[in-house]
């Protein structure tokens, strides 16, 4: 089965409406609705509850003050870092300041939704308004602070260096600055948060549901919070309406006031995320101001590359610095860079905390790597092609060591990828070669056209280790179970071909849980394209912990040697000879000695059967066996493995409205061994789908004061169909040599290098530099209106002519954003 | 906060003021506030009887007459098949045919619903003469063409595209694009939705044709 495009055992249930999301579980629960802030920096001076009390059907409503123990302290910081000189985080309810538009103040838990925000609606809360910083400039400027706590707003400064990079661009034979912005995003789900807990009084036990990307993270989180024994919090994620990264952050704040309200009520409470409250109370990512200097030579070898950036980090980093670190480090792409340098600053700024989303950190880190190529090659008036093959790592080089330290504090070394190979078929696809003359029979038509072009490396698997548990029925059933959680990744059904295979048993026999503490305790989570390549390898080796134990009892029953045995069809059976041969199911039975017989299969099992064929020597479970037909493993990686991919466009752009049609998109795609290419596919489409909104279209837009202007579908603008182009993929598969099953991940590939492509694309077609993105048609258009007044150079295309476009390294400072000429200098 | 003296709960200001016995539970306390209330007071929200045809099936529920016929159908009829991804009628998850045109349910009033034939995701497929369901062409055409990921979506899409396929059987690759292009999907990237919805036509004729 791996390997093949196995339709999902998920869909049959999905596709009639039987799907269990959050929102449809707890029928009947209390309904929780929260009061937020509607200031981005406010002091709470005095919360009146009165009208709310008197709405029927209200039970309770709670402030800060009312949160005991540890529910009133700070949310933990997850994933401390020793570059984090300020780390804040939030409190469940406010305590004192409002830091962000969105913030949960006070908590009313109701009979149901409409009663609840009716009482919400009758609190009032009085705000002393203080000074906001939105945007990246504001917060470099430091003049107000976010949190008094962190000067110049800054919560962490890290630095990683290979080589004097300094040095090496000073003495390169050429060099040229960028400066780049790019803005935010978020993940978006069509399903938001959710939460449902319910209280038994008599076993003082939490069981709750979350809309999650880590059940076992938020359990653990909850006991500590709730000063609960581990043991009587059980967490479930059901059916999970996508994820792309905002799931995988936790506790939220709901996430420990649902149970804590519902142990202290005795009642099952729900809160449900709207969509209003996803916008300004989840979280966002993306946001980047990047300067880049960089010192290649005639053939465009980078020499020395320096990358300085500064993050938008919103108001709290519970996650860390994990999304800048990513870009610091995945920004290399498929290159050997020389000498590296690269410095960040995560800053602080009144709105909502930015977290990671599908790509994170490297969609900003390829945008900048790959806007320096495309200047390099223009520079020189090389291919682009040509350029990136000049810099990339090749097969022999493998693997290659960066000599920098990756997301999972761990060395970023590369495990396998064939580049030049990739490159070769992405310009095959897309027709690389033949665009010249395609454009030049566009011109002649009047229409502009464009073709950019995007290479990514994306590490992932992460540690630090999932785990698979494999019990086999007695029925024949194989019920499998692992940590991690799903989002729509069709786990059921890869995880199902992973164990049909290793076992030998038909897949309508496997029955594939996920994301359930009942089932199995140990886990990390879903994120980072992960889930194949941890939880798979796990299933992989407990199904072969499981072959071995059923072989080890089918031999001693059939008596003969397990090495001369299969598994075909879900029958053991001696090699050769399919006459000799017992069922799983049977082998399920002797493996469980029984007293009692509680069916027929079962009386094969009882103390009485086996009496004059069995030893009575020797105890009815052998020595270092256990009873029952299952077993469980885990994968722990030494580190991360590097899947990579390739990606083409043609754009174009309307001679007068500026309006931009993507005409082609091209992906070449290697993610190791595919469990299920139709399955990967999809992650492809739905990754450059997200990509293309990030692009084009979806931007956070704030106001001075620091509201979100655009918190709907309304006006936050989420690719429909029709923006969204058909994608063509190729795929190239180079085997991990890490993992039993030599995969990688493919959840995030898809967009990562988008919003690079389309800006080289679009750069292509019009001739003058892009260099912030998401683009629109009327920023196009402004662009055009610059460069056609001389205010913004156009492309070089190869005419250097030097001494006349020396620039003073005072450019550097991205502060001159605003001056677009600018943004793209030769220094030599 | 000490600053906020008016910050009591409705828990413990219920507790104080009306009853002691410990044993009690906070909710227990809250109902019984509740209950005495609601014989006194006039705001409780007066609830209409609401009668449905759903999926062929007659409904009866009462409900006020704010709630939203896609809270009505989730929360009311338990038909959980109808999802919510935006309650202001962009995404269309929440699309259900009412007299078989697709409509927005979060757009609606349950009462406005009244005396319509609803068809949710939970009545496209039939049953057969054992009682066990066929997919219905769009559902078979999802299932094989990788139509859906996370499937919060799909409901929205599923409705949209039965509709759709009854007027337009047979729909060019544009025109199946153009014909999902009022429903938000996150995950799919749309390429497969559009290839379901051509395989839907595809097994629509395949099933209709003499074998």
């Amino acid at each position: 089965m791996f390997g093949a495009p196995v339709q999902r055992r998920e869909d049959p249930r999905l596709v009639t409406g039987s799907g269990r999301y959050l929102d449809d579980l707890g029928q009947g629960a209390l309904a929780a609705a929260f009061v937020r802030s509607p200031y981005a920096h406010a002091r709470i001076l005095d919360i009146d509850v009165t009208a709310a009390i008197e709405v029927p059907g209200v039970i309770a409503i709670y402030t800060h003050e009312d949160l005991d123990g540890k529910t009133g302290a700070r949310l933990p910081l997850l994933i401390p870092h020793p570059s984090m000189t300020n780390p804040m985080t939030s409190y469940c309810l406010t305590r004192e300041v409002v830091k962000h538009v969105g913030e949960a103040v006070v908590m009313v838990v109701a009979t149901d939704r409409y009663v609840a925000e009716d009482a919400c609606e009758r609190i009032k809360v009085d705000y002393e308004q203080l000074p906001v910083v939105v945007g990246l400039e504001a917060s470099r400027a430091a003049e107000l602070l976010v949190h008094a706590e962190a000067p110049g707003n800054v919560s962490a400064h890290m630095v990683q260096e290979v080589g004097d990079a300094a040095a090496a661009i000073a003495a390169a034979p050429h060099r040229l600055s960028l400066s780049l912005q790019i803005e935010r995003s978020a993940s978006m789900p069509m399903e938001g948060k959710g939460v449902y807990a319910r209280w038994d009084s008599d076993e003082q036990s939490i069981r709750m549901y979350t809309s999650t990307q880590t059940s076992t993270g938020v359990r653990a989180a909850v006991a500590a919070k709730l000063g609960m024994p581990l043991i009587k919090v059980e967490c479930i994620a059901p059916d999970v309406g996508g994820g792309f990264g905002v799931k995988i952050v936790h506790p939220w704040p709901e996430e420990v006031l649902i149970p804590w309200a519902a142990r202290r009520l005795d009642a099952e409470v729900k809160w449900v995320e709207d969509r209003r409250e996803h916008f300004i109370s989840s979280a966002h990512e993306r946001a980047q101001v990047q300067d880049v200097e960089v010192g290649f030579d005639d053939t465009g070898r980078v020499l020395g590359l320096s990358v300085k950036f500064w993050h938008d980090n919103g108001a709290y980093t519970p996650y860390g610095i994990i999304v800048p670190i990513i870009t610091s480090t995945q920004l290399l792409g498929p290159y050997k860079p020389g000498a590296y340098r690269c410095e960040f600053f995560s800053m602080y700024t009144n709105t909502v905390m930015v977290t990671p989303y599908r790509g994170a950190g490297r969609p900003q880190g390829v945008y900048a790597m790959e806007r320096t190529m495309d200047s390099i090659a223009d520079y020189l008036g090389l291919d682009r092609t040509d350029v990136r093959s000049a810099n990339f790592i090749q097969v022999a080089d493998m693997p290659y060591d960066h000599g920098l330290l990756f997301q999972d504090g761990r060395p970023l070394i590369y495990d396998s990828g064939d580049f030049p190979a990739s490159l070769a078929m992405l310009k095959a696809l897309v027709g690389w070669d033949d665009f010249a003359a395609y454009r030049a029979q566009a011109e002649l038509e009047g229409r502009k056209v464009g073709l950019g072009i995007g290479c990514y490396v994306e590490g992932t698997g992460v540690g630090p280790y999932e785990g698979g548990h494999i019990q086999i029925e007695t029925t024949g059933r194989v019920n499998v179970s692992t940590g991690l959680t799903s989002q729509g990744q069709g786990h059921q059904t890869v995880f199902a071909q992973i164990v049909a295979d290793e076992l030998g048993v038909s897949m309508d026999d496997v029955f594939v849980t996920t994301g359930d503490t009942r089932r199995f305790a140990y886990a990390v989570g879903t994120f980072a394209s992960r889930a194949a390549v941890m939880s798979g390898n796990a299933i992989a080796l407990a199904a072969r912990n499981v072959r071995e134990k059923a072989l080890r009892i089918a031999g001693d029953a059939l008596e003969v040697d397990p090495r001369d045995l299969e598994i075909v069809d879900g029958i053991v059976r001696v090699k050769g000879d399919p006459e000799s041969s017992m069922a799983l199911a049977t082998v399920a039975v002797l493996s469980n000695p029984l007293r009692y017989a509680f069916d027929e299969s079962a009386k094969a099992a009882t103390q009485f059967v086996g009496i004059g064929s069995a030893d009575p020597s020797k105890p009815p479970v052998a020595e270092g066996e256990e009873p029952g037909l299952e077993g469980k493993d885990y994968y722990s990686p030494p580190r991360a493995t590097f899947a990579n991919g390739m990606h083409a466009a043609i754009v174009e752009t309307d001679p007068e409205t500026a309006e931009i049609t993507i005409l082609r998109y091209c992906v070449v795609h290697d993610c190791g061994r595919m469990i299920n290419p139709m399955i990967v596919e999809g992650q492809v489409h739905g990754g450059v789908a997200q990509g293309v909104g990030g692009a084009l279209y979806e931007r956070m837009v704030y106001d001075d004061a620091g509201q979100l202007l655009n918190a709907s579908f309304m006006d936050f603008l989420m690719p429909y169909a029709s923006e969204v182009p058909h994608i063509e993929t190729d795929h190239l598969e180079t085997p991990s040599p890490l993992n039993p099953l030599g995969i990688k991940g493919a959840g995030e590939a898809g967009c990562i290098p988008v919003s690079a492509v389309i800006a080289s694309a679009i750069e292509d077609a019009e001739g003058f530099p892009i260099t912030s993105m998401p683009i629109s048609p009327d920023e196009l258009w402004d662009l055009r209106r610059q460069h056609a007044k001389g205010l913004l150079s156009g492309l070089r295309r190869g005419t250097r002519s030097t001494g006349t476009t020396t620039q003073s390294s005072a450019q550097t400072n991205p502060s001159n954003q605003t001056n677009p000429s600018n943004q793209t200098n030769p220094i030599d | 906060m000490s600053e906020m003296t008016q910050s009591h709960l409705t828990e413990s200001h219920l507790t104080e003021s009306h009853l002691t016995e410990s044993h009690l539970t906070e909710r227990e306390m809250a109902e019984s506030e509740m209950t005495e209330r609601g014989s006194t007071r006039t705001e409780a929200e007066p609830l209409l009887e609401i009668v449905m045809r759903v999926n062929g099936v007659m409904h009866t529920a009462a409900a006020p007459a704010r709630r939203l016929l896609s809270d009505f159908l989730r929360h009311d009829l338990r038909l959980t098949g109808t999802h919510v991804g935006c309650e202001h009628g962009v995404c269309g998850a929440c699309t259900v045919l009412v007299d078989g045109t697709p409509m927005r349910s979060c757009l609606m009033f349950a009462v406005t619903a009244q005396d319509h034939e609803i068809t949710t995701v939970e009545g496209l497929a039939t049953l057969d003469g054992t009682g066990a369901p066929t997919m219905s062409p769009v559902q078979q055409a999802f299932i094989e063409c990788h139509g859906l990921q996370c499937g919060f979506c799909t409901p929205g899409f599923l409705t949209t595209i039965t509709a759709y396929l009854r007027e337009n059987p047979e729909p060019t690759e544009t025109e199946a694009r153009e014909a999902i292009s009022g429903n938000l999907c996150r995950c799919t990237g749309y390429q497969n939705i559009v290839k379901s919805v051509l395989r839907a036509a595809e097994i629509t004729t395949e099933r209709g044709a003499p074998s």
